[in-house]
């Protein structure tokens, strides 16, 4: 009985310890003198890497994710005989929820587990202990990059989704079933709202941005240096990652639509 | 690894194809500044019931989208619904005599704005009001006369009958 009180009252602090470690590299890796001629060429290549190399999966995903809301929303539509109100349904599902989260998703497993294996790798092989020995600090020579490169990359990562998973629905919706063309644009527009919408769409990726590249950094960087404790900091990112995610979008889902 | 030339160049692919992607989704998707810019020109209507409508919804003139309902507020004098909408300028503006009526599309669709063009040689400028308009067609107020009408007729004949 003892030994349970004690099991929990040490995971309780490892994770309260945990959040406050995590805090600090995140601190220290946003607030301090901003170099940026030199951060620049590093962040161009972690684009390169987060961004440009997760473009493959999004476009594919963003695309059948489209046409198969396009299909199910057609066949329920139907029974109504409201197809016309298909580009609505798709596009406001799409900006508002499908977007960001599938994308932070998608994002976590594909960009967020990779950023995790290769800091713990650093790790691991002393590399970032050896930076530190020759005076470079891997917080902002390996660190800040990426972290200001998942935050970057994550907004337009989901606004090329959207966009792709609208024009998907569209080639089912138009193109395959034959919906107007003109019913299903101007439907769409005059339900979708910028403002409500497309922008809440974008800050909530962002704010997943945050949250999926910080528990990436953070669980690389706090990992048991072996290849056991790397494999489980790459497992603990994706599942972390994606919870928070997930959790995320409900607390901010309700912020935007209570209105505060 | 690619080099540093190539990396550049997709980046900023990437970058341009981000911009690119909030642009189809502010224009084509959410219809942003559809009616926006110098030529559109507004006009006031007066109705007693505007049902569903909603500021954005469409302004047509024979089923043609010709602009939007900008903003809707309470008359505080008369207790109508004060509807400012924003009209496209086309080449003659709209006769003084043209009638604002509010539809739905379709039996369960959201409301419109539908407007039909008088004959007077007068024409309505910016900021004018639309004086003559039809309300909101209320289903439930037309089911409600509608059993009305038919519990009246219905009693009527039992009456003849007693």
């Amino acid at each position: 009985m003892v030994d349970q009180i004690v099991r929990i009252g040490r995971q309780g602090s490892k994770f309260c310890s945990g959040v406050g470690q995590a805090g600090i590299v995140l601190f220290h890796t946003t607030v301090r003198k901003p170099r940026l001629r030199k951060l620049f060429p590093l962040l161009i290549e972690q684009l390169y890497h987060v961004g440009v190399m997760s473009l493959v999966i999004i476009v594919v995903a963003s695309l059948f994710i489209g046409m198969v809301v396009g299909l199910q929303g057609y066949n329920t539509l139907n029974k109504f005989g409201a197809t016309a109100q298909l580009g609505q349904l798709l596009a406001l599902s799409i900006t508002r929820e499908l977007g960001p989260v599938v994308t932070a998703l998608l994002f976590a497993g594909r960009a967020g587990s990779a950023l995790t294996a290769e800091i713990g790798l650093m790790k691991a092989t002393e590399q970032l202990s050896s930076m530190g020995m020759m005076g470079v600090d891997p917080l902002w020579r390996v660190i800040a990059p990426r972290l200001w490169a998942g935050i970057i990359t994550m907004p337009i990562l989901a606004l090329i989704f959207a966009a792709l998973a609208v024009l998907g629905g569209y080639l089912v919706g138009v193109e395959w079933l034959g919906i107007d063309p003109g019913s299903f644009w101007s439907n769409m527009q005059s339900a979708v709202d910028y403002k409500t919408d497309v922008l809440s769409g974008i800050y909530k990726s962002f704010a997943f941005g945050i949250a999926v590249t910080w528990i990436a950094i953070y669980q690389g960087f706090a990992c048991v240096p072996t290849s056991a404790g790397i494999s489980q900091a790459t497992t603990r990112t994706v599942v972390f990652a994606s919870l928070a995610t997930l959790g995320l979008d409900f607390i901010l889902t309700t912020m935007m639509i209570g209105g505060w | 690894m690619p080099s540093d030339r190539s990396m550049n160049f997709w980046v900023g692919a990437f970058m341009i194809a981000g911009l690119a992607s909030l642009a189809v989704l502010a224009f084509k998707v959410s219809g942003l500044t559809t009616y926006f810019g110098g030529n559109s020109y507004v006009l006031t209507a007066d109705f007693d019931n505007i049902g569903s409508l909603r500021v954005r919804a469409p302004v047509t003139i024979a089923g043609v989208k010709v602009g939007e309902v900008a903003n809707i507020q309470l008359n505080r004098d008369s207790f109508q619904a004060k509807v400012t909408l924003r009209i496209k300028q086309i080449r003659n503006d709209l006769p003084e005599d043209t009638t604002a009526s509010i539809l739905t599309e379709g039996l369960l669709g959201s409301n419109y704005i539908s407007l039909s063009p008088g004959y007077q040689e007068t024409y309505l400028a910016n900021g004018d009001q639309i004086t003559e308009t039809h309300p909101a067609l209320i289903l439930e107020n037309l089911v409600g006369q509608l059993l009305y009408n038919t519990k009246s007729k219905a009693e009527k004949a039992d009456n003849k009958k007693t």
